[in-house]
């Protein structure tokens, strides 16, 4: 084991030499880093030049340029050293210092898309597998393709244009016509009643009350223009709460298992309770205090899950635990939509709060849910477009590997001992369809350092992408080599963990010394 | 990374045990050669077959209407002339009644006619697409195969090489090429060929740098097919290393190639279209779709049909292939049965450890 190990960071150091030297050299290549200038009239020109030369060294050969880098790279490896030096750029900004304002933009925009798109990707890729050649299995295949097949930044224009600039719009006179509810309503029953499968009186009963729920609450948002003043009350959240408790619950244990239904219905009573309590603390926030509060949540529920016992202690503490995170999660929601108001009205934002480029708004001022919100809704337009493009794979491979195990004999003996279909699919084939994500997984969190060029270049985030792009348009070795190994050190890693992961989780992987 | 996966190790030895299972169970197959079973089955495949009808029909419509290798075209504008502009420039096309117009998809700003420019676009697109994947293809068959079936320090150097460039992600190196590929220094012969077929270079150029996955698939399928008793009983009849390659294991490893030599086309499209926005792929006065798009987004509230149009024939060259892909993997993949969850009675095992949606990284 251990010996693999070194084995592999030795060979990734060497590959990681030869692919640093390669970009190196082609960078270099690639174009005149004095272009600009030669085409220039400015007076001092020749200065201009001979200043940039020396900045860039441009008078020593690429290849021993390289080694000069190298020298300077490998003064990161000594740890505490602070004597890290991966050159300047073009502008004379070292490029330790933009890596890390480029790194903190590129994960603040891709961890949320990135986590999103797995675990839609997932449960659409579960869900088609078990309706497997239905209207519904058929659609969202087409959708993979469909969106496998789109071109992020023609995607991401149509986005600012309808869900930026056209929310806005319908924000300024938040009303729903009657038409539009219904039609909507309409939409969400027929997928709702293709989902739940089964006999079709059975379809018909869902596919009607979620056609009748969802147009209620479109005409009653629309007469009380929620999205001017949305909100959530305690009342809302019990019901969510119960319903969330009673899905939960469903899937982890099965509603015959009394203890694990009763805890996670307590943890919403004791949610609604807390909803009261923690406001005041709410209203002085800080991102700390938020993730002490849904670790706390987190515990809560555990203990709950534990005190209450039943047959399966495990499967009552599990359930109870994602029910009161889940309810955590709602009372969040609820008091982002109370600093809403303020956020709409604020004098920077104007009315106007989806936006369609940047990372924040420029000298904004206001408490923390001021400020995250903020964010948020900078954010909101590239995750779509992040997880419509990078939904399809997921959703295709879950499916696959689902469809795979469905098949294996140890589902058929499950079945035979008479365990029910949730245990089944549950307890044994979801279970063993996840080995295989859990790799490819590894894979794209290795690479999503390397950010979303594209999407930050039409979204203009300063991100990674953005620092490669421009290094590389002013033919600029310093950031793009400092991009490049920054992803390739995270992407190899990755690769490592994924493998011994993947040898963890399945047993009849061995690995080889 | 650098060693052969473990995952990989493991579906090989499934894909060795499960030849033999299969081999004898094709019952609906019975009397018909490989390449009529194949046949069968692509033909078979609904997707696969509309993708290849659309695919057909962009291809003859943009190739034959604004003509192309010096050949005129049947359309009556060039991407290049400036015409008065009709009704604002708006699309004259309409299904209701059906009409074709002066110009079916409009004009821009200056009057040039976008049917025209799209189609050109489409050209300059689907030339880079079927080179990358051709270059892609010959080189990431030949180091694979090199590599997978002498083994050895050949295995040894290719695939190191290949780990080397497969750190770098695809889209960079991509970009780094590209930029290179742009640079039009005075003077050599290099210039003066790349002024004039920018677009070949820059195929050529891509088509380098997207090999290293394929390289690594067959790579795997030549690794498993040598340990065949086919190839020991070869090898013992005396057959030369060059006839076991050609004779024996490339047409079992061509399924393979062909499918993914598809999938990283369909990947190719959006890395072109990508690249061109950027503004590191095809340079203006030439005309890609995606440079199409990126020239024109700004206008999509005044002209939108500016932006349509292209991004539509990406999709739909992208989608079709996709499709025809999907088809080509059923119709090789001889482990993959169609069954229904519900009748799976019978001992079918079936295997999809591929995913449909191609292992191709896809630009973000």
């Amino acid at each position: 084991m251990l010996t693999y190990v070194v084995r592999r960071l030795v060979t990734a150091a060497l590959i990681l030499l030869g692919a640093s030297f390669l970009v190196y050299l082609l960078t270099a290549l690639s174009g005149d880093p004095l272009a600009d200038l030669r085409a220039s009239s400015a007076p001092n020109r020749q200065a201009l030049m001979d200043a940039r030369s020396s900045l860039l060294d441009l008078d020593t050969p690429a290849p021993v340029r390289y080694f000069k880098w190298l020298g300077g790279a490998a003064q990161c490896l000594v740890p505490f050293g602070n004597a890290c030096n991966l050159g300047k750029n073009i502008a004379g900004q070292p490029i330790t210092e933009a890596l890390g304002f480029a790194l903190v933009q590129t994960l603040t925009l891709v961890t949320g898309a990135t986590v999103l798109a797995i675990l839609i990707g997932i449960s659409l890729g579960i869900v088609t597998a078990l309706r497997q050649y239905s209207a519904l299995d058929y659609g969202v295949t087409f959708m993979a393709f469909l969106f496998f097949s789109l071109p992020i930044f023609w995607v991401a224009v149509l986005l600012k244009e309808f869900g930026a600039i056209g929310f806005n719009d319908f924000l300024r006179n938040p009303q729903i016509p009657p038409g539009v509810a219904l039609g909507i309503g309409a939409v969400l029953g027929v997928i709702a009643a293709v989902v739940v499968g089964g006999a079709a009186k059975r379809r018909l009963i869902v596919g009607g009350t979620v056609f009748a729920v969802v147009t209620l609450i479109l005409i009653y948002f629309s007469i009380t223009l929620w999205f001017r003043n949305p909100g959530l009350g305690p009342v809302v959240i019990a019901i969510l709460g119960a319903g969330i408790a009673v899905g939960i619950t469903v899937l982890v244990s099965g509603l015959k298992n009394r203890k694990a239904l009763q805890s996670s219905l307590i943890v919403v009573a004791i949610g609604v309770i807390a909803y009261f309590a923690v406001q005041p603390l709410l209203n002085e926030a800080t991102g700390l205090m938020i993730f002490i509060l849904a670790v706390g949540t987190i515990l809560i529920g555990v203990a709950v899950g534990y005190f209450m016992g039943g047959y399966d202690r495990g499967q009552s503490m599990r359930a109870a635990g994602i029910t009161a995170f889940l309810v955590g999660a709602l009372v969040l929601i609820d008091r982002y939509m109370q600093a809403w108001p303020s956020y709409f009205d604020n004098s920077r934002v104007r009315g106007r709060p989806i936006a369609t480029i940047g990372a924040g708004t420029p000298n904004i001022q206001g408490d923390f849910w001021v400020l995250s919100t903020d964010t948020m809704t900078h954010l909101v337009l590239p995750t779509i477009a992040l997880i419509l493009v990078s939904l399809a794979s997921y959703t295709r491979f879950t499916r696959s590997s689902m469809l795979e195990i469905m098949n294996m004999d140890y589902i058929r003996t499950a079945r035979a001992k008479g365990l029910s279909e949730r245990s089944v699919i549950m307890g044994h084939a979801f279970r063993n369809a996840l080995i295989p994500i859990a790799t490819i997984v590894a894979f794209d969190i290795g690479a999503l350092i390397g950010g979303a060029v594209i999407t930050e270049t039409v979204f203009s985030v300063h991100g990674m992408g953005f620092l490669f792009i421009d290094g590389l348009l002013h033919t600029d070795p310093n950031p793009v080599m400092g991009v490049f190994v920054c992803v390739a050190i995270t992407a190899m890693a990755f690769n490592l963990i994924a493998d011994l992961a993947y040898s963890a989780l399945d047993p009849r992987v061995r690995i080889k010394a | 990374m650098s060693q052969p996966t473990q995952e990989e190790e493991i579906l090989a030895q499934q894909a060795l045990a499960e030849a033999a299972a299969t081999e004898a169970s094709s019952e609906e197959t019975s009397g018909l050669s490989q390449g009529q079973i194949v046949r069968k089955r692509f033909f078979g495949h609904t997707g696969a077959l509309v993708g290849l009808a659309v695919l057909a029909i962009i291809l003859v419509l943009a190739f034959t209407s604004v003509g192309a290798w010096g050949l005129p075209g049947w359309w009556k504008y060039n991407y290049l002339d400036v015409s008065p502009l009709v009704n604002d420039g708006a699309p004259t096309a309409s299904l209701w009644p059906l009409a074709w117009g002066e110009h079916p998809f409009g004009q821009d700003r200056i009057g040039r006619d976008l049917f025209a420019m799209t189609m050109r676009g489409a050209q300059q697109s689907i030339t880079v697409m079927v080179l990358i994947g051709a270059i892609a293809g010959a080189v990431g068959a030949i180091v694979g195969g090199l590599a997978g079936y002498f083994r050895g320090w050949v295995e040894a150097v290719l695939m190191r090489l290949t780990d080397v460039i497969i750190i770098i992600p695809v889209l960079l190196l991509a970009a780094v090429v590209g930029q290179i590929a742009n640079r039009r220094d005075e003077g050599s012969w290099f210039a003066s060929f790349a002024s004039s077929n920018g677009v070949v270079i820059l195929g050529i150029f891509l088509g380098f740098v997207s090999w290293v996955g394929l390289a690594r698939l067959v790579r795997g399928e030549f690794l498993t097919l040598r340990e065949r008793e086919f190839v020991d009983a070869a090898r013992i009849s005396g057959a030369s290393n060059a006839r076991i390659i050609f004779k024996h294991i490339l047409p079992n490893a061509v399924g393979v190639l062909i499918v993914n030599v598809t999938l990283t086309m369909s990947a190719a499209i959006l890395l072109e279209t990508a690249l061109s926005y950027l503004g590191l792929g095809v340079h203006a006065p030439d005309i890609s779709l995606g440079l199409l798009v990126a020239q024109n987004q700004e206008a999509f509230a005044t002209r939108p049909w500016l932006f349509w149009f292209p991004g539509l024939f990406i999709i739909l060259i992208c989608l079709s292939i996709n499709f025809i892909g999907d088809g080509l993997r059923d119709a090789f993949d001889p482990r993959q049965k169609k069954f229904k969850a519900k009748s799976a009675v019978e001992t079918t095992r079936h295997s999809s450890t591929t995913p449909v949606v191609p292992n191709v990284p896809k630009e973000q």
